[in-house]
């Protein structure tokens, strides 16, 4: 189960997507993101899918890898769309007890649910073809204005890349932890949810400590290796952009502006 | 000639609190150490658990400061701020934990890093990050994740990101000591070959005899004192005293010994396996 999150692991392969800047990906990611926010209608949904399959297409990323990440979220997925059928109110077309279905509700239902599924599988196209490294350097950049008003913009993004370094080696800590504490009698799968939840303490406890542990390692071997804060370092992959970066950008311009024109100007 | 690592009666504490922050007592973790390590060689420092070579070790790298006496890297002394980044460059350090020492997601990142953080040119890095992957034969892992290498990969990947930093220096906090013999004996062949090549000054901290046989120098380590000092032949010669401070000595230098001890005339100390050979086939 653990396994089964994509967000925030790199895909290795070649593709004019993972070439791209990750600064043009970044705002294009957001631009999307923002988008299918303001989209009215199922064209607009139409246009953004499409766009969506043009991009996986391009990147070389098996379609299967990227749908993985989405068990991960199914149950969140399965809530929102339930609460926005029997909730919404408006012109009944099936009812029940004290429940309705509402012809409101099932275009609610419909639009959060595929809502929800681009906003995860852009995101997690994203991070399948930027490195953390490249995607903490884009953001790094993007938020470089903040500086003067002193946000400590390269720690933060230090701090992220650190965090999604850990992200593999620390899901594997709990499987084993979960395993050793199986192996002794620990039930994490049967009881009430507040029985559950009260399970996890012997899982979660030696995670912390162990990740405390290894920050503690850590800042140790980034010391040892001359690290002192952003100030006079250098980058080895500075970001430079390319003709295809402006390319790029030309591409989410227009593909906003068409989402806009006929997801909420057109047709209403 | 300039000494590459001088200790000078070296003594670090460790104060003990409660867990109010009361001070329960002083611990000597490293006590009165006066050490020489000569340009080039090859060290191994021996000692087993809390016999203080590790932070002996995080001395040597301006990690710890000495609570007396001084510690002089190349002829700066570590305590100077002014010359604390030229140690860390110089005297590199390997940790034991390969996991918790790669910052990079991608191999050629992580080795990039360290001179990055030295402010070295774009173009340079570049040419460090492919010898230094080269220098330890990694180069064909260079754009994987560090996540799917092993333990002797990652530890491997870790040495080159040192090297990158171009040191006099690399002081290996025992890099082998969660490794399997596969992995352990990549990464003593990568120190010796760095030794031997590159001229590199090694400080291998172990408690794994096999590992300290071709060493120029061992000091052996007990309760934060230098109990030992010699070659290794010197060294392994004592096997009763190694066996008193609980170190064991290598197979085929336990077994020549015990050999002798039942009457068979071997000289004193073996150490490989060809030697024990050689003498035996003398004593027919």
């Amino acid at each position: 189960m653990l396994r089964d999150i994509t967000l925030g692991q790199y895909y290795r392969t070649e593709s004019v997507i993972h070439r791209l800047d990750p600064r043009v990906k970044i705002v294009g990611t957001f631009s999307f993101i923002i988008s299918l926010f303001l989209v009215k209608n199922f064209i607009g949904y139409a246009i953004a899918g499409l766009f969506l399959v043009i991009c996986i297409k391009l990147s070389n990323v098996p379609p299967k890898f990227i749908f993985r990440g989405m068990k991960a979220i199914f149950f969140l997925l399965l809530i929102t769309m339930v609460f926005n059928l029997f909730l919404t109110p408006g012109e009944a077309i099936f009812s029940f007890w004290k429940f309705q279905i509402t012809k409101e509700g099932i275009k609610l239902a419909a639009m959060m649910g595929i809502r929800l599924v681009f906003l995860i599988t852009g995101s997690s196209l994203m991070t399948l073809t930027t490195t953390p490294n490249n995607l903490t350097d884009g953001l790094e950049n993007l938020l470089n204005p903040l500086k003067k008003i002193r946000v400590p913009v390269h720690e933060i993004s230090m701090m992220m890349s650190i965090a999604l370094r850990f992200i593999p080696i620390l899901m594997e800590e709990t499987d084993k932890i979960m395993k050793a504490q199986m192996a002794r009698g620990a039930d994490f799968e049967s009881g009430s949810l507040i029985q559950r939840a009260k399970s996890l303490i012997p899982l979660l406890v030696p995670l912390f400590i162990s990740a405390f542990r290894r920050a503690n390692d850590l800042a140790m071997a980034m010391e040892a290796r001359c690290y002192r804060g952003g100030e006079g370092r250098t980058k080895m992959k500075p970001l430079i952009y390319k003709k295809r970066d402006a390319i790029g950008y030309l591409v989410i311009v227009l593909f906003v502006a068409l989402v806009i024109v006929f997801g909420r100007i057109l047709f209403r | 000639m300039k000494k590459m690592i001088r200790t000078d009666k070296l003594v670090f504490e460790y104060i003990r609190r409660d867990e109010e922050g009361n001070v329960e007592g002083i611990t000597r973790a490293v006590d009165n150490v006066n050490l020489n390590v000569e340009p080039g060689q090859f060290i191994a420092i021996l000692g087993h658990n809390g016999s203080g070579k590790s932070t002996l070790a995080k001395h040597f790298n301006a990690l710890l400061y000495p609570t007396e006496g001084e510690v002089y890297v190349d002829g700066m002394l570590t305590e100077d701020d002014e010359h604390l980044w030229d140690v860390r460059q110089e005297a590199g350090m390997i940790f034991q934990n390969p996991d918790n020492q790669i910052i990079g997601q991608v191999v050629e990142e992580d080795v990039g890093f360290g001179p990055e953080n030295m402010g070295v040119p774009t173009e340079e890095i570049w040419e460090r990050v492919d010898e230094s992957l080269k220098a330890v034969r990694m180069d064909q892992f260079r754009k994987s994740s560090p996540n799917h290498l092993s333990g002797g990969q990652k530890q491997r990947v870790s040495i080159a990101g040192v090297i990158a930093m171009h040191p006099k220096c690399i002081i290996m906090d025992e890099p082998t000591a969660m490794l399997d013999p596969n992995g352990r004996r990549e990464v003593i062949r990568a120190a010796r070959a760095l030794n031997q090549v590159e001229n590199i000054t090694i400080i291998l901290i172990t408690h794994y005899m096999e590992e300290v046989v071709d060493a120029d120098k061992v000091f052996v380590m007990d309760k934060g004192k230098v109990v030992m000092e010699g070659t290794p032949r010197e060294i392994f010669a004592q096997v009763d005293k190694l066996k008193e401070l609980k170190l064991g000595v290598p197979q085929v230098t336990l077994l020549a010994h015990e050999l002798r001890k039942s009457g068979l005339p071997i000289p004193e100390p073996i150490l490989t396996r060809k030697e024990l050979v050689e003498a035996l086939k003398a004593c027919r």
